[in-house]
């Protein structure tokens, strides 16, 4: 006698990424639906044939490890960024079946607004927003859509609508907008509501294989570990009185009535995200991994408009054309002009982790303030170069000190406003960094792109810099 | 992980004792009270759901209603269909 098997698919048989012993149950609290829910998306993958396609988004809450499960790709996104991310991923893989799985807290709270964007824009995702009216993993507090009059640990007195508002309806709320595809609000409190939402769930997902839009599920459940209740009294929680709250049904389905969504052809090539960064020049070519070359950590600070960013910039893009790796990263308060700006330069011979840099092989610091500020950053044997107008400076034991007259040697040199290039020069000279005259001079006319005039004299005010500074004795 | 021995002519559930958390959500949706929650433990300290061995009709419900996605399996006898010639 042949056999029809009933068991779970779309799941894993067992779950390694979980640790620990008891790899063939799922972390979930003894009577919590989270798993029907989790066997019911995963029997529907299995059966549509799109488990190659699919990307499940875990969120944080109790499903956090949702990834653990879900036989398919798999993201774990930060509190409530569900619908940003699979956005994202939508975006980038048209043929992607992207699920995002959330509860009350990330989706209503936290991720309020992402998902209401994403509703808007209609993404191709199908959501599944478990409702279960608490926060689970943290332990029972109020959530939005906890009841009225309901217990938790943050109402102990039940929940107060004078004082918290009322319990949210997403399915209603998103149901305002025109663009998705699918709304309905399921449970699983009898057999013929579990079924019911079995081919809903099936139809969310079967939206996503055509790529038609967004599809919203929401799941009532209850939470018998915080709520204190067993599996009976669970279900008569659901049927009783979240059911009261929030009624079951389809509240739109428009899968009918709308055409697939095609985004175009998505390209990453190497070659084609150089064409649209700039860098298909000669001028930037590939980094070269030099695990000798010592790593330089550069700050440039000053007062916004003295052209502190714009310093920072050639000399990355000088070492950049030498084949250094190179990163610049800029501060800058609010103002356009008179508040106070830097940047840190890492120029490597290898990948840079980060570009924040707190010890400084060498700081050009343009007015006082920031001198006071990152002097105490520049490491034992580095190199300080101040403009001489800060007046008096005492540099701390091992660190070479420099006024340098940049206003002067950018007046000599052809170009007075040219104050941060003639501290290029001066960094070219001084600094150690292992980088030619001819990457700087093309670093300076990608800089000034579009003011063809003022080349000529920054170049020259480069080179007056660089001489001037080579005949200081340190 | 089938525990108990496919002796069963009908339609009938197989449970994997070790991974029912006692939870009791199949007990509740079994039309046909064929399964009840046992006063043994399993090795990871739970009570487990069992067949009573008669009466099961193979509707699934149990399977459809449990958390756990190896603690159930329902198996339906289908007649071999004859082989085309």
């Amino acid at each position: 006698m042949q056999e029809k098997v009933i068991r779970t698919r779309g799941l894993y048989q067992t779950f390694p990424r979980k640790g620990g012993s008891a790899q063939t149950a799922t972390h979930y609290c003894p009577g919590c639906e989270h798993g029907v829910l989790h066997k019911l998306i995963g029997e529907a993958l299995a059966d549509l044939g799109i488990q190659d396609r699919a990307v499940v988004i875990s969120p944080v809450g109790c499903s956090v490890f949702a990834y653990y499960y879900f036989d398919t790709g798999n993201v774990q996104v930060a509190h409530g960024r569900a619908a940003a991310v699979a956005t994202g991923i939508s975006r980038s893989r048209d043929d992607a079946v992207v699920v995002s799985y959330q509860g009350d807290g990330d989706l209503a709270s936290i991720g309020l607004n992402e998902t209401m964007q994403a509703a808007n824009r209609g993404e191709k995702i199908a959501v599944f927003f478990v409702n279960n009216t608490v926060y689970g993993m943290t332990g029972g507090q109020m959530a939005p859509t906890t009841l009225v009059g309901e217990k938790t640990e943050t109402t102990p007195d039940g929940r107060d609508p004078a004082h918290c508002g009322y319990p949210l309806h997403m399915a209603e709320l998103l149901n305002q907008l025109k663009a998705p595809v699918f709304i309905a609000r399921v449970d699983f409190s009898d057999m013929a509501k579990l079924r019911k939402a079995r081919s809903v769930i099936r139809k969310a997902l079967e939206i996503q294989r055509d790529g038609k839009g967004y599809a919203f599920v929401e799941v009532l459940m209850c939470c018998p570990t915080n709520l204190k209740m067993n599996a009976e009294q669970a279900k008569k929680f659901v049927a009783e009185r979240m059911e009261a709250e929030y009624p079951l049904g389809i509240l739109r389905d428009r899968s009918d009535e709308v055409a697939p969504i095609h985004r175009c052809q998505r390209d990453y090539s190497k070659e084609t995200l150089d064409k649209i960064f700039g860098l298909d020049t000669d001028f930037a070519p590939d980094a070269v991994i030099d695990e000798a070359a010592p790593t330089h950590a550069l700050k440039m600070a000053g007062f916004g408009g003295q052209g502190v960013l714009s310093m920072g910039i050639i000399m990355a893009r000088a070492a950049c054309s030498a084949g250094k790796f190179v990163s610049w990263y800029p501060s800058y308060g609010p103002e356009q002009r008179g508040g106070t700006a830097n940047c840190g330069v890492v120029v490597s011979g290898h990948p840079i982790g980060s570009p924040a840099v707190s010890e400084l092989d060498v700081l050009v610091a343009m007015n006082r303030p920031s001198l006071e500020k990152f002097l105490g950053n520049v490491k034992p044997g580095g190199l300080l170069l101040y403009d001489d107008s800060i007046g008096e400076v005492t540099a701390p034991a091992g660190v070479r000190a420099l006024a340098v007259p940049a206003l002067k040697l950018a007046t000599e040199g052809g170009a007075a406003r040219a104050t941060n290039t003639a501290m290029v020069g001066v960094m070219a000279a001084l600094g150690g960094i292992p980088v030619p005259d001819a990457a700087y001079e093309e670093a300076i006319r990608n800089n000034f792109l579009g003011k063809e005039k003022v080349i000529p004299a920054n170049i020259a005010v480069f080179h007056h810099a660089k001489e001037w500074a080579l005949a200081q004795s340190l | 992980m089938n525990e108990e021995k496919l002796t069963f002519s009908g339609p009938h559930p197989v449970i994997n004792a070790l991974e029912c958390k006692a939870c009791t959500r199949c007990t509740l949706v079994c039309p046909k009270h064929c399964l009840v929650l046992g006063d043994e433990l399993n090795a990871r300290g739970y009570r487990f759901v069992k067949y009573t061995g008669e009466g099961c009709v193979g509707c699934a419900s149990c399977f459809y209603a449990c958390p756990e996605p190896n603690a159930i399996e329902v198996h339906i006898p289908v007649a071999e269909k004859k082989t085309e010639a």
